[in-house]
């Protein structure tokens, strides 16, 4: 794939783009983000099914049965998607594996950290270069989205499979509600965890856009066609 | 009571059942534990040979629902099951004896059928300040139950609180009440939890017990799979209006007339192993479903500290001083970070119109 260059910018001026985000990556990410905000919506319903009281034989009406279809195929669709995510991990390039295993033995690691947190607590005026993501994000996409996901994936299974019998409660329910003490308990977290990784998306998505227009490097974009372009010429 | 036991069938027979009444019985029990005709033999043959099963019943911290409950039983009938199918050798609120007599099987039994006998436990042993906050024939429960579960064969645990420990174990717990697998860790337990648990799953565990000589199949969480093996919800008669999304939204509006799904009245039942909505209670005549009041999930752990009963959303957070559902917290959380990704957008903007470029940067 070639480099695009911005054609406003003399060559030579900014330095030469960097081909991050290999497609696999990009198309996961849409993939997640979609298959995240129907999991949101729907759970949310079945939480507090909040439309009016139908009236109807129930033979007539599917509509909880949708909401939870939804649900499930979704959740199929998430798990199947991280899933591939993780085996990018090992085939991927260097920065496939960022979100999964943040260099946190690494001298340099350490020093980009504060680097971007003194950016992000606005005492540096101008943003730290980074090629892939900046170790702020790595953590936090590995704390919140990573473990997140993996909780998710976990008790969401398992509920599922109090239902479903199968694969499903043989691998995740037998364990999972002993576990956390009853259903009850399994609910109570999976709904919390859900908040806890639509904190993370709040501040992901705040993220991107400020980073886009504030820092020296392309943000958004990169997500869509993979490279990361820069603004100027300095290290 | 003999040196030898006797057989069921010798009680019987002595009690003036008939032949014919006796083999009705056994097709009776065959039928309740939802075993094929060719078992009815199998109980005979086992009825006939085997001798009567010792059991000794002992009540800890607990209201005797669990006791209410059995006496109940309508198939097999309690008293076919206490004077028929097992030796109830101490059970405090039922047996004739009172006062030393009675106390003297729990030494006296052990001794004689060591490794024969059945214990059931209704109730829990508390074991804050040494197990004072229960005492029985002037000793801590606990010891006392220890002692009769060292050389018992099997261990029953009643209920929810012998099960998980029921309302005295919800928070804060003051008496440290603990569920009976906590202080017996060396025998089989079977747990039949509920609050109460359903008559005919009582009599029906016990009948198992005698008519196969072992325990039922248990789950991960040692209750007989056969009883607790679904949820409440997955074989409701309203659970098409929970698939159909018609739920009652106020005690007495239409949709509680006309049976809707009671899930957002905070009925339980999608998260509560039991048997409700299959056997149902009193002989198969109701349950709370039925009543039209939600399930409370009495035979889950920690019931009492997932409620409110009315809500589909459990409290969280009560060790922290805050009682919140999780939406709540969320919801929290999430406008939290909304308000400081505003003001940091702020201060960004701020910053940067507020500065002034050097030579260099511009």
């Amino acid at each position: 794939m070639s480099a695009p260059t911005p054609h406003s910018v003399p060559a030579g001026v900014v330095k030469a783009p960097v081909y991050v985000y290999e497609l696999p990556v990009r198309i996961w990410h849409w993939v997640n983000l979609f298959a995240f905000a129907l999991l949101v919506v729907t759970g949310l319903l079945i939480a507090s099914p909040i439309w009016p009281q139908l009236d109807g034989e129930p033979y007539h009406l599917y509509v909880m049965g949708w909401v939870r279809e939804i649900h499930f195929v979704s959740a199929y669709i998430f798990t199947i998607g991280f899933a591939v995510r993780i085996y990018w991990m090992f085939v991927g390039n260097e920065h496939a594996r960022e979100i999964f295993l943040p260099a946190v033995w690494s001298c340099a690691w350490w020093k980009n950290m504060w680097a971007t947190i003194r950016w992000y607590l606005l005492i540096d005026r101008e943003s730290p270069i980074e090629v892939g993501h900046n170790p702020l994000a790595q953590a936090a996409m590995f704390l919140f989205f990573v473990l997140g996901a993996l909780f998710q994936i976990v008790t969401g299974f398992a509920l599922y499979g109090e239902g479903a019998g199968g694969w499903s409660a043989k691998l995740f329910t037998s364990w999972v509600i002993p576990l956390f003490g009853g259903s009850m308990e399994v609910h109570t977290w999976h709904h919390l965890a859900m908040w806890y990784i639509l904190v993370f998306v709040i501040i992901h998505v705040y993220m991107v856009i400020r980073e886009d227009i504030m820092s020296r490097a392309s943000i958004v974009s990169a997500m869509i066609n993979g490279w990361r372009m820069f603004k100027d010429n300095r290290p | 009571m003999a040196e030898r036991l006797q057989t069921f069938y010798d009680i019987m027979r002595a009690q003036g059942t008939s032949r014919r009444s006796f083999l009705k019985f056994c097709s009776l029990t065959a039928a309740a534990l939802g075993l094929e005709p060719a078992y009815a033999g199998a109980i005979a043959h086992a009825m006939e040979t085997k001798p009567r099963l010792p059991v000794l019943w002992m009540h800890g911290l607990e209201c005797t629902c669990c006791s209410e409950s059995f006496i109940r039983s309508g198939s097999p009938l309690s008293s076919d099951v206490i004077l028929k199918m097992i030796s109830l050798d101490y059970d405090d609120t039922l047996m004739a004896a009172a006062g030393a007599d009675a106390e003297k099987a729990l030494t006296e039994i052990p001794a004689k059928y060591p490794g024969e006998y059945v214990l059931a436990v209704e109730g829990n042993p508390p074991l804050n300040e040494d197990g004072m906050f229960c005492i029985t024939g002037g000793r801590p429960f606990v010891e006392k139950l220890q002692e009769v579960a060292a050389n018992a064969k099997a261990v029953i645990a009643w209920g929810a609180c012998a099960s998980w420990g029921c309302v005295q174990a919800a928070r804060p717990n003051p008496t440290q009440a603990v569920p009976i697998d906590k202080v017996i860790t060396d025998k089989p337990i079977i747990k039949v939890p509920g609050c109460p648990p359903i008559a005919e799953v009582m009599t029906g565990v016990i009948s198992y017990i005698v008519t196969f000589n072992q325990l039922p199949e248990l789950d991960s969480r040692g209750r007989p799979a056969m009883f607790y093996g679904q949820r409440i919800h997955d074989k409701c008669y309203r659970r098409p209006h929970f698939d159909a999304g018609e739920f009652v939204e106020s005690w007495d509006d239409d949709g509680a007339r006309k049976g809707y799904c009671l899930y957002k009245m905070g009925c339980k039942g999608p998260t509560t192993y039991n048997a409700c909505s299959t056997t149902r209670w009193n002989g198969g005549v109701s349950f709370p479903i039925q009543s039209g009041h939600g399930c409370i999930g009495c035979s889950e752990e920690n019931f009492w500290d997932n409620g409110p009963f009315y809500s589909r959303l459990a409290n969280i957070g009560a060790a922290f001083g805050i009682e919140a559902t999780a939406n709540e917290i969320g919801e929290t959380a999430a406008g939290a970070a909304l308000a400081g990704v505003a003001a940091h957008a702020a201060a960004s903007a701020v910053k940067h119109f507020t500065h002034k470029p050097t030579e260099g940067e511009k």
